[in-house]
């Protein structure tokens, strides 16, 4: 693990405003931001940086940033969370699910500290939420796969049964199913965002029990090279991968959370940050979808407008009828999931294969 | 029973399991070798995963900017670079080789992430396979033994070259005396710190390697921190495989056969609280073979190189 500061920039910045500015210029704004995974993952740690240096971008010589990488999640979250809230950082994003009990924890001790949990659902009056509807864009993947696949058999590589990634796999069943009854989802759970090795043998592992698409929710581009040098095609994670696989990538579900860091961080300047939850996906922009390519022309042209018709609000992602896996009804025709049902998914729809524990 | 035996005849008696096997047991075995001829000559390194993360990039970036011919020697120079660095701190300086190599390991991850900034996000193509074609497409035979890169080619013959070296030269029972008593070692006018230095060298050149197999043929990419921890796995595979080469071997084959076995177990659908015993399996297995193979406390003792972590200090 490795701890970094905008030193270098806000050094610079120091003798700027020494040199030219008022003698009453007020210290900069310092944001922290925790990662779990290293930022150049090429995916989601990378894709929360990228949001760090817009807010950089954005607000100059206000905000100073700093960043802590490769944070197990767990008693060790604690102690970085509490060293970023000690050394006068105003707020603080804690960008991965597992930091949830460390970050309440820290913040009940430090009140005056905004902090800002991504992907959690706990919130207290210093700890706000915020996510990506990720599942969204699953949809989207699924309806690809579903007009893709000649063996009808979909390989899974997922990272821990959390309601976020299980979430992401009914998401993109569901569609799956109702373009293509035949098609079969095979789940491999790695129980790591990020670990290249391993998630390139779990590919390899999908595609030879037959696999011909490989859907993940793991961090790291590997399993798009093994797609590519396999010859079957993928999807990317958390950030536009084709130049890893140009001929594997189908597409890709992009996080752009500079935006909502922005609006965070100016509310902080302004004394208007407040606990809150935010969940918003493709109409927002939170959720970006990268371009569809070694498709055919009709089939991009058919995701495309499913992508329309989710921003319009048209079509939602877990609307009825959704099976379970023993083929009775969950959602009636009609009846749409809402986000309670949606943030506590425990169990997976008709066309997943294996079983989630009760 | 039917259907375990249907699984196994569909998973694991077949091309492709023996193949993944191999890839994903060939980076281990590299370094954990080299690691092996350092902790025999009494040396505990344990900056193993900061040399794999130098190797994989030094690999990197030489297969990218000259051509993946160079990736090899390149990977090997940049592990034995920060290795020497390991030497001269424990060897010459007499610092404490737990804390240098950990400083050497942490070093390494952060040096590593500096210098590969700029090619992070590069794609590399791949390696192409060290055999032609027509022999590497015969059935069962064809992927099984020829179809690898070089690496795995060398990793076999690294290892049972150790094995030869070790028990079967004079150089290397010298450099298993220095291991054991270096004080009699030097005694007998043994250049014990000359010895140890070339074990270290050797140790970081194979680590370098173990990690440059994750750069240039697992994932061709540089991502920093890539190796994952799989430096700590090689360290933990000597001591259950007790010092001994071929043991070694036995370990890093069955932690990568249990590895893949256990991804291809799921693939067929287990439930997911199974899926964190199973992800626990390669681990376990490994340790649990390996322990039970050397249950002889005696034979342990023997193999275990007694001056390990020791600081040499000759007196005058």
């Amino acid at each position: 693990m490795q701890f970094r500061t905008g030193l270098m920039a806000a050094a610079v910045a120091a003798v700027a405003v020494g040199v030219t500015g008022p003698a009453t210029a007020q210290d900069p704004l310092k944001v922290g931001f925790v990662y779990v995974g290293p930022i150049g993952d090429h995916g989601w740690s990378y894709r929360h940086d990228q949001g760090r240096l817009a807010i950089e971008d954005a607000l100059g010589d206000q905000v100073e940033t700093t960043f802590v990488e490769n944070v197990a999640e767990g008693p060790d979250a604690v102690r970085v969370i509490r060293q970023l809230a000690s050394t006068g950082h105003d707020l603080v994003f804690t960008t991965s699910f597992g930091f949830m009990d460390a970050t309440l924890e820290v913040a009940e001790q430090f009140p005056e500290v905004a902090f800002e949990h991504a992907t959690g659902f706990q919130r207290s009056d210093n700890v706000a939420t915020y996510s990506g509807r990720f599942y969204e864009g699953r949809t989207i993947l699924g309806h690809i796969a579903g007009h893709m696949t000649e063996s009808n058999q979909i390989g899974y590589i997922a990272s821990f049964p959390i309601p976020e990634v299980i979430r992401g796999i009914n998401a993109f069943t569901i569609e799956l199913r109702r373009v293509n009854p035949e098609a079969e989802v095979n789940v491999i759970w790695v129980n790591t965002w990020y670990s290249p090795a391993v998630e390139a043998e779990a590919a390899q592992a999908l595609i030879d029990q037959g696999a011909d698409i490989i859907v993940q929710h793991t961090d790291s581009p590997a399993a798009l090279q093994v797609a590519e040098q396999r010859g079957v095609v993928a999807f990317g994670q958390s950030s536009d991968m084709a130049r890893f696989a140009p001929t594997a990538q189908l597409t890709a579900i992009v996080d752009d959370w500079g935006p909502y860091y922005i609006e965070r961080t100016q509310a902080v300047l302004d004394g208007t940050w407040a606990s809150g939850d935010t969940w918003t996906g493709l109409a927002e922009g939170m959720v970006v979808m990268a371009d569809y390519a070694n498709m055919p022309e009709d089939l991009a042209v058919a995701a495309e407008a499913l992508e329309q018709s989710i921003i319009a609000g048209e079509r939602h992602p877990f609307d009825g009828p959704i099976y379970a896996q023993d083929g009775s009804v969950i959602v009636e025709e009609g009846v749409v999931l809402d986000d309670g049902a949606l943030s506590t998914m425990d169990y997976y729809v008709q066309g997943v294969s294996g079983s989630l524990p009760n | 029973m039917t259907a375990v035996f249907d699984f196994l005849a569909g998973n694991v008696l077949t091309v492709s399991f023996v193949v993944a096997m191999i890839g994903a047991a060939t980076p281990l075995l590299l370094a954990a070798t080299g690691e092996l001829v350092v902790e025999r000559s009494g040396v505990l390194n344990l900056g193993v995963e900061g040399m794999m993360l130098a190797g994989a990039l030094a690999g990197f970036i030489a297969a990218k900017t000259v051509g993946h011919a160079l990736g090899l020697p390149a990977a090997a120079l940049a592990g034995a670079g920060l290795a020497l660095l390991f030497a001269v701190l424990t060897q010459t300086l007499l610092a404490n080789q737990v804390a240098s190599g950990l400083a050497l390991t942490i070093f390494g991850i952060g040096a590593t992430k500096l210098v590969g900034q700029p090619f992070t996000g590069e794609p590399l193509a791949r390696m192409a396979p060290l055999f032609p074609a027509p022999i590497r497409e015969m059935p069962v035979a064809g992927p099984i033994l020829f179809g690898h890169d070089p690496f795995v080619y060398l990793s076999i013959l690294g290892v049972g070259c150790t094995w030869y070296f070790l028990n079967r030269t004079r150089a290397g029972l010298i450099l298993r005396a220095v291991g054991e008593d270096h004080d009699a070692a030097h005694a007998l006018g043994y250049p014990v710190v000359a010895i140890r230095y070339g074990a270290i060298l050797f140790g970081g050149a194979m680590a370098g390697l173990g990690g440059a197999y994750m750069s240039l043929v697992k994932t061709p990419q540089w991502a920093e921190g890539m190796t994952a921890g799989w430096g700590w796995i090689a360290l933990a595979l000597i001591v259950f495989a007790t010092w001994r080469p071929m043991r070694l071997w036995l370990g890093a084959y069955l932690f990568g056969a249990i590895l893949v076995l256990q991804l291809r177990i799921q693939g067929t659908g287990v439930p997911v609280s199974a899926s964190y015993f199973l992800t626990m399996t390669p681990y376990l297995a490994t340790i649990l073979v390996l322990v039970v193979i050397s249950w002889d406390r005696i034979a342990v003792r023997r193999n275990a190189p007694a001056s390990i972590g020791k600081v040499f200090k000759p007196s005058m």
